[in-house]
């Protein structure tokens, strides 16, 4: 048995044979061709058209965020420098193989040296090149295997070609040997649900036929498990199915304590397929797609529209929607085009709309009237508040124009610190996590280089949530989570056990934080709070409240 | 000829689903169109993969230079591509 460790993405498990990606193709051979340029031009135009209209074809079947990725590949074939470039190294004799691996390389080394999100796109060209190539050679297009079995697929990383159309009944799993959590492989593995594990540098040493079992949770893959792991992690699966099959239920707690699970969503467009995945209302609805195409703020008619549209999808439910959230790092023209040195401690959210106060008047009217006219439940809140003046200033406009339920989101220390006083001057509160952890943290959460530090698991920034749960309680005011965090299933426990009483989230991250909610009592969470608060950093906090939780359910098992 | 210098909306620079809906624009204008970033070499902006690897940024200036049909209509079509977030 052998234990590979790589980043997990999701929360499921598989179990199965290994089954490896085809090898790359050899580097074509620099020699001079026996065609005329103008015979290996057309070779190689026939076979970039050719793989250009496959991938777009894939493209077109696969949809979603699929589609943009694979479009993206097939205009990259078809790419006129890149065109270019194959036509001035014809002109010096070589083959039409030779010249696209090395158009392809150039730019791929290219995208490799700047490093980031877009180095990760070389991976991209890579397979584009090896396509057009396998073509030229008339071979077997680099791909997924299909061994006629349910697999693991063992890959070095996989193109998003390639896990667009994966087979979902015949991959049971995925491991990559490179990528990283912001790789094609991740984003799609993470859309689509595919257990995955990227990044295992040791899984190039898996062969076909090795069975493995993948926790996508503990981002480790287990080679050669004994039988009692094989039989662990098939009930793991099957609870997992169990989960996914029944009808979602509210989110509560294994005592009863409600925590309604809410979705975070960006446009109306989501609202039916968030109901479907059991979220019972929305946590956090973003109004700033209705206005960044604009050049001025839409009318109220027309805002009123899409507000009436969201309440009637959520019916009955609570919907909490955050007022436009503009700033300097998401430029409006007609609401702050001054650069700034500093956007994220600049004038935006609350500070933009108090400066442009006709716009945040607008805006509350419309919601306002598209809640007179539906009955869903409307809260509306405003963001990046940061005293009391703020707070006090928000809440007031809004009732005066109508809002019932009108509170602020924590995002700065300064109102987590003092949140006793902020929710006295509002009816609730809500803590975006995401930017809480980038200002406490003094870490730019845009920043690749001070990614490490933007980690919700930090005791400084669990604190001061705590504080705004104690402050929640003792007025007995709700305090929900709308950030990245509350995705989290372990988090999501802590953060009720640190006083919050909801839990807003992407859609697709329901399913698993409710069953992880369901494992744990009230007093549970705040054991596990308390260990998180206690610990030295991010990483021990996260130790201390897994450790805690293992405590939690090996006394139950034992009792029972 | 027209010329307008704009700065990216996008949160996430001019990568991926950006430079796609970009240079899908430039192709389908059937302008000839030059995209240079703040004092570099311009390259061809209906290339995509000559437009991701400029590295362009969130905040980061570019100029682009138009060259036949209905130039301003174009110019001032790609520069509302630019200036807006297509980024959650």
């Amino acid at each position: 048995m052998m234990e590979i460790t790589g980043t997990g993405i999701g929360q499921g498990v598989a179990v199965g044979p290994v089954v490896r990606m085809a090898e790359r193709l050899p580097e074509p051979v620099d020699r001079p061709s026996h065609l005329d340029p103008e015979r290996e031009g057309e070779r190689a135009r026939a076979s970039l058209s050719v793989v250009g209209a496959e991938l777009a074809a894939r493209g077109a079947k696969a949809g979603g965020a699929a589609k943009d990725v694979l479009e993206a590949q097939a205009m990259m074939a078809e790419d006129p420098s890149l065109i270019e470039a194959v036509t001035t190294r014809l002109a010096t004799g070589a083959t039409a193989e030779r010249a696209v691996f090395e158009a392809f390389a150039t730019y791929r080394e290219l995208l490799a040296g700047m490093g980031g999100y877009l180095g990760e796109r070389a991976a991209d060209l890579d397979d584009i090149s090896q396509r057009v190539i396998a073509h030229l050679l008339k071979l077997p297009a680099p791909g997924v295997p299909d061994p006629g079995h349910p697999f693991i697929l063992v890959a070095r990383d996989l193109a998003p070609a390639d896990t667009a159309t994966l087979d979902l009944d015949k991959v049971l799993g995925l491991i990559t040997v490179d990528g990283g959590p912001t790789s094609h492989t991740a984003i799609l593995a993470r859309e689509k649900s595919i257990v995955a594990v990227v990044g295992a540098a040791d899984a190039a040493g898996l062969a076909d036929g090795d069975t493995v079992v993948v926790e996508a949770a503990r981002g480790v893959v287990t080679s050669g498990p004994t039988p009692e792991q094989i039989a662990a992690a098939k009930a793991a699966i099957a609870e997992r199915a169990a989960q996914t099959a029944v009808a979602p239920t509210p989110g509560a707690l294994a005592d009863g304590t409600a925590v309604p699970l809410l979705a975070n969503l960006g446009s109306t467009d989501g609202a039916a397929e968030a109901i479907r995945l059991g979220a019972e209302g929305v946590g956090l609805f973003r109004t700033e797609f209705l206005f960044l195409d604009a050049d001025a703020a839409p009318s109220v008619r027309e805002q009123q529209a899409q507000y009436t549209r969201l309440l009637t999808a959520f019916a009955g439910r609570k919907v909490v929607v955050r007022v436009l959230d503009a700033g300097a790092d998401k430029p409006l023209s007609f609401l702050n085009d001054a650069p700034e040195e500093n956007p994220a401690l600049g004038l935006r959210g609350i500070r933009a709309l108090r400066h442009s106060e006709a716009i945040l008047r607008e805006q509350l009217t419309a919601l306002a009237a598209a809640d007179a006219a539906t009955d869903a439940e409307l809260w509306v809140m405003a963001p990046m508040i940061a005293t009391v003046d703020e707070t006090r200033y928000f809440t007031s406009l809004a009732k005066e124009l109508g809002i019932r339920v009108a509170g602020v989101m924590v995002e700065t220390p300064s109102a987590a610190l003092i949140a006793g006083r902020v929710l006295g001057a509002c009816d609730f509160a809500s803590i975006g996590t995401n930017d809480l952890t980038q200002y406490t943290m003094a870490a730019d959460r845009l920043l690749g280089t001070v990614a490490a530090l933007q980690n919700p698991w930090h005791p400084a920034v669990l604190r001061l949530i705590a504080e705004v749960g104690a402050a929640g309680a003792e007025l007995g005011k709700p305090v929900g989570i709308c950030g990245e965090a509350a995705a989290d299933p372990l988090l999501a426990v802590v953060l009720v056990g640190l006083g919050a009483t909801s839990l807003s989230m992407s859609p697709s991250a329901l399913a698993d934080v409710r069953a992880s909610l369901a494992r744990y009592s009230l007093s549970d969470a705040q054991a596990l709070a308390q260990a998180a608060l206690a610990a030295e950093g991010a990483a021990e906090a996260r130790a201390a409240a897994d450790a805690a939780a293992t405590d939690i359910t090996s006394a139950r098992e034992a009792a029972s | 000829m027209q010329e307008q210098t704009v700065r990216i909306g996008s949160t996430h620079g001019l990568h991926a689903r950006p430079a796609k809906l970009f240079t899908q624009a430039v192709a389908a204008s059937g302008a000839t169109v030059m995209l240079s970033k703040s004092g570099g070499t311009p390259v061809n902006a209906a290339s995509i993969l000559g437009v991701i690897s400029q590295g362009i940024d969130h905040g980061d200036e570019v100029t682009l230079v138009v060259e036949g049909g209905d130039e301003r209509a174009v110019l001032e079509q790609l520069i509302g591509l630019l200036s807006t977030d297509h980024d959650d």
